[in-house]
């Protein structure tokens, strides 16, 4: 007998009250993009419960594709049988075969959703347990501690049946806690930021900087690279890239060297909060990490954050580093993150930047030029590119493979 | 004309031609260039990898592009012993490996390397106990081809691999050269640390390959220079050659899905037909073969007037290995199996493409016949 569906079990969704609907729909929506490999699969989608029907599609590889998914608390494969004792019998028995291995133990555990069924939890219990430990010589019993926990549950439709439960990857699903917008360097830690926003149910738009002919081509290859990963998600993604020449030019020749850090930083929000704001984002991601450049001390951090009032998302403040690169590691954006080109940071970085700049002086600093026409040229310039993940990059080329 | 000889090398498919053509003249940049016709070439070279990675089932960043099968075979074998010498200097390879294992061993053995060939049985299968038994405490390396390129017998590469996960220091090395699109290459479950292609043998072209090495297995190069492919082969990339085998791979695969069993009729078809004609004997073995290769031999033949024979007929068939075959030697693997040298020296190669049919194997049937009597009446 082969698995016939999946059940899904909410994870902090079932907590959400009256918003609950909207919860299930996005996740409906997260689950039905992740699967789109395999189009024989119906998705129905109950109050507290998710079912996805296999129709003949091979349940490992939806298991490995639902595993990613945020919002999900845990799954099964499972087999859905008629409220028949004989059929249910036979069902139990060879979901317990395919996974028993010699000596080993079992529990069943009853649920009754529907109390009108003939057999009560210990009816349940008895008939199916002796069913199978008369037809699998050796099993034994182990209520407390068993290898094999055999989960029949007791709807008014029907009887589902499962063996496994498979671990989700938590969270809340995407979309479902609104948009922020995220800024995408090229470095290790931007893309985990996106990726712990993302678990918390917040759709993100993406905005990176980008500066020929000082930065490469191949630099932004690995920016659209890293978005495709961060697009699997959701199904797409937007990238803003925005030309930042001008602007770095500018500074160069306008701000104290020791000073160009910050003010960059504070150009970078500023126009980056433009853009939020006519992408009607809720808030800024970065991957700030407290202390661990000369950017990311507070000191730094309260005065570049001056120029705008928009919630400012650092998920990784508080981490350490080694635990970032773990996340990178997992999510497959540090083989990406790593690639040796120069991004918009590093080109530019000033031999001893200010680790503790002051609010007031970069304030003075920037008031002698006008930078705001180069900020409009900026964002009228910007790029906006719509990312699809892909597992295979540069797809231009694809009638030559 | 009816080509049998595809394990000598198989014909391009014209879509990997095309490719190759197209590569070559618009996209010709050096992908290490920093400017855009190199970041072209970098992007086909890092997509061709994927994709072959993909195909294979294993990481991009464990494909690297050689020259092909000999490359391959020869950068595991001394890239392993030149990093590992210190650690041990004895190597283990099958009696029936490809020149260019054996040979390449040879060539360690002279530089003071211990090396111990497995025995085969008569089906020129080895046997895992003698695998066990010749490990020693210095053993850096075993090295067995998947496929055997004369008489197609499978090795145990599944239970090899088994058994040296217990011996976390000994790397495992396939050649599944012969291998690919006629049986699974199932590199991360068989625990397989380096394992070599040739592109030519799947529709691809010549002066391309690659070598599987598995993540955190480390080798010595063979060529000094520019650091290419992670430093393990250097030298500019064949960025057309890189593009034609992904692609070569991609249709073999496809083609082996839809026509492998038709593969099967026709090698046993051959098998009946030819077994019946009198003196002839079969060497592929029933069991364990791979489906394209069928080796046979005929008592008082001398197998290069018979191989001209059937040429004028349009019918191209090998005396056991295309390399071997000049050099007038009979075949190792036929000996190592036990046929008797007069068999060996009158053995033929049907190697067969997904392109061939039933019909030819019919005609083939015929003119090996007639062929065999003819030439029997002459020589006798």
């Amino acid at each position: 007998m082969n698995y016939d569906h999946i059940l899904i079990r909410y994870g902090e969704i079932s907590t959400k009250g009256r918003n609950r609907n909207k919860f299930v729909d996005k996740l409906r929506k997260s689950v039905r993009i992740a699967l789109a490999p395999f189009p024989k699969i119906k998705i129905r989608a109950e109050r507290d419960r998710m079912y996805v029907l296999l129709n003949g599609e091979n349940a490992q590889e939806i298991n490995k594709a639902l595993k990613n998914i945020f919002g999900i608390q845990s799954f099964s494969p499972a087999i859905k049988v008629k409220r028949d004792i004989e059929q249910m019998k036979v069902a139990a028995l060879s979901l317990v075969k395919r996974l028993y291995k010699e000596g080993q133990t079992f529990k069943i555990t009853p649920k009754r959703s529907d109390k009108s069924f003939e057999l009560d939890t210990e009816g349940i219990n008895h008939t199916f347990g002796g069913h199978i430990l008369e037809n699998i010589p050796g099993i034994k019993v182990d209520v407390k501690n068993p290898d094999i926990n055999l989960k029949i549950e007791v709807r008014s439709d029907a009887i589902y049946m499962s063996c496994e439960n498979i671990l989700g990857a938590g969270g809340l699903p995407v979309g479902s806690s609104g948009k922020a917008m995220l800024m995408l360097s090229g470095g290790i830690d931007s893309p985990v930021a996106g990726y712990l926003t993302m678990k918390r149910g917040v759709e993100i738009e993406a905005v990176h900087f980008f500066s020929p002919p000082y930065t490469s081509e191949r630099s932004k290859e690995k920016v659209i690279d890293l978005a495709k990963k961060q697009a699997e998600i959701f199904g797409s993604m937007k990238l803003h890239i925005v030309p930042f020449t001008a602007i770095q030019q500018t500074i160069k020749e306008q701000i104290p060297e020791n000073y160009s850090m910050t003010s960059t930083r504070r150009f970078m929000l500023r126009i980056t909060d433009e853009i939020r704001k006519k992408q009607e984002a809720l808030a800024i991601i970065t991957g700030d990490n407290l202390g661990q450049v000369a950017s990311q001390t507070l000191e730094s951090m309260f005065a570049i954050n001056e120029v705008t009032n928009t919630p400012i998302l650092r998920p990784l403040l508080t981490m350490d580093k080694n635990d970032i690169i773990k996340i990178a590691k997992d999510i497959d954006t540090y083989d990406i993150s790593i690639r040796p080109f120069e991004d918009c940071c590093t080109i530019f970085v000033p031999s001893s930047p200010k680790t503790k700049p002051k609010r007031e002086k970069v304030m003075h600093y920037e008031s002698f030029f006008d930078f705001e026409h180069l900020i409009q040229e900026a964002i009228q310039g910007t790029e906006t590119l719509t990312i699809k993940p892909d597992s295979k990059p540069g797809s231009e080329f694809d009638d030559l493979f | 004309m009816i080509y049998f000889d595809n394990s000598a090398t198989t014909r391009p498919f014209k879509e990997v031609l095309d490719s190759f053509v197209k590569v070559s003249s618009e996209f010709f940049g050096n992908p290490s260039s920093l400017h855009g016709l190199g970041l072209e070439a970098e992007k086909l070279l890092t997509q061709a990898r994927s994709q072959v990675a993909n195909l294979l089932s294993v990481k991009p960043t464990e494909i690297y592009f050689t020259s092909g099968g000999t490359e391959s075979n020869n950068l595991a074998i001394k890239g392993t012993a030149m990093l590992h010498k210190n650690k041990g200097r004895h190597l283990i390879l099958s009696s029936v490996e490809h020149p260019s294992v054996r040979g390449a061993m040879e060539q360690l053995k002279m530089l003071g390397f211990d090396i111990t060939y497995l025995p085969a049985d008569h089906t020129g299968r080895v046997n895992l106990e003698d695998v066990k038994a010749s490990i020693q405490k210095n053993t850096i390396l075993v090295s067995v081809m998947q496929v055997n390129n004369e008489v197609g017998t499978i090795q145990p590469i599944a239970e090899i691999g088994k058994l040296l996960k217990h011996y976390p220091t000994i790397l495992f090395h396939v050649d599944a050269v012969q291998a690919v699109g006629k049986v699974p290459v199932n590199l991360i479950e068989n625990g397989v640390d380096l394992c070599s292609f040739s592109a030519h043998k799947f529709h691809g072209l010549k002066g391309t390959g690659a070598l599987f090495i598995r993540e955190g297995v480390r080798l010595d190069p063979l060529l000094s220079g520019g650091n290419q492919e992670w430093k393990v082969r250097s030298g500019t990339e064949n960025v057309a050659g890189a593009v034609a085998m992904a692609k070569a791979l991609r249709m073999t695969l496809a083609r082996s899905e839809l026509d492998l069993e038709r593969m099967k009729r026709v090698k046993s078809l051959l098998r009946t037909g030819l077994s019946r004609i009198d003196d002839l004997s079969i060497n592929t073995p029933l069991e364990n073969s791979a489906p394209h290769i069928l080796n046979f031999s005929i008592k008082g033949v001398k197998a290069e007037v018979l191989i001209h024979t059937l040429e004028q007929k349009g019918i191209y068939l090998s005396t056991t290995s295309a390399c071997s075959s000049k050099k007038q030697l009979p075949s190792q693997t036929l000996l190592a199996m036990g046929v008797p040298d007069d068999l060996a020296d009158s053995a033929f190669r049907i190697s067969l493409s997904y392109d061939n049919t039933e019909d030819e194997a019919e005609k083939v049937i015929v003119a090996i016949e007639e062929a065999a009597k003819q030439l029997r009446k002459v020589m006798k």
